[in-house]
């Protein structure tokens, strides 16, 4: 398999993670790196660029069906660019093991965050969904509960 | 939590989603998300929304790493390409998969890859 090959098809493996919410484009950096070969740094800079025409889509998408706030998050856009500046020259200055030790770290905190969230909607939907089927009695008492 | 606590929180939170952007190359979406539900937006509204905040940040983060010399356009070609057909066969498979299995099997493959990194 040539090295293109390898790299459209941990992308499109990214990018099915990213199309559900999940991740984005966090396990897409790693795949690159793993499985691609490419250094830290590149895969983080192909990750920031194939994420924009991306995002202009979806931006797109989204204003049009008004979910998109404009007026009460300027100074959380405005601050949130000034902190990009800092962290990518930060980024630029680091050695490549730094920056993947790091990554790997914040990979790991993301992950244990994304589990106990996922947990704790799973525990909620299966409450509500007793609490329904006790008052709408949508299963029958005699049927056991497997 | 009083208003100016909240403004505070809210800005510094800001700062932050921008640092750990740029420095991971990405990742910034995850934390955007909670910050603006946090600025009084619904669940819908922050998600939308916080493409807004994130889309300056790859752009202003991409120029600085291309400046700096990370950048084959052959690379960006085909991780282009892949993205955006599996982002497609995502969005379509969302609703007919387990959102629980995915979110843990995801989740576990985090930290397993985290833990690689950081070993490796």
């Amino acid at each position: 398999m040539t090295a293109q090959q390898i790299i459209i098809i941990v992308s499109f493996f990214g990018g099915i993670i990213g199309g559900m919410g999940m991740g984005g484009g966090t396990l897409l950096i790693p795949l690159l790196t793993l499985a691609a070969g490419l250094s830290q740094h590149l895969a983080q800079a192909v990750n920031l660029i194939a994420f924009i025409p991306m995002s202009v889509v979806a931006l797109v998408i989204h204003k049009k069906n008004g979910y998109v706030t404009f007026g009460k998050t300027v100074h959380i856009v405005v601050l949130a660019a000034i902190g990009a500046v800092g962290g990518s020259f930060l980024a630029k200055y680091s050695g490549g093991y730094i920056l993947r030790a790091c990554y790997g770290a914040f990979l790991i905190a993301l992950g244990v965050f994304q589990l106990g969230k996922t947990i704790k909607t799973a525990v909620e939907n299966k409450k509500s969904q007793n609490s329904q089927s006790k008052r709408g009695r949508l299963i029958p008492p005699s049927i056991p509960n497997s | 939590m009083n208003g100016k606590t909240k403004t505070m929180l809210v800005c510094g939170g800001s700062v932050a989603v921008g640092l750990v952007s740029g420095f991971f190359g990405g990742g910034g979406g995850m934390l955007a998300v909670p910050l603006l539900a946090l600025s009084g937006l619904d669940q819908k509204r922050s998600h939308a929304t916080a493409l807004l905040v994130i889309l300056p940040i790859c752009i202003i983060s991409a120029s600085i790493y291309i400046a700096a010399g990370f950048f084959d356009g052959q690379i960006v070609l085909c991780a282009c390409i892949g993205v955006v057909l599996g982002g497609i066969v995502g969005a379509a498979l969302l609703n007919k998969l387990n959102p629980t299995l995915i979110g843990i099997m995801f989740a576990l493959m985090m930290i397993g890859i985290g833990i690689k990194l950081v070993i490796v």
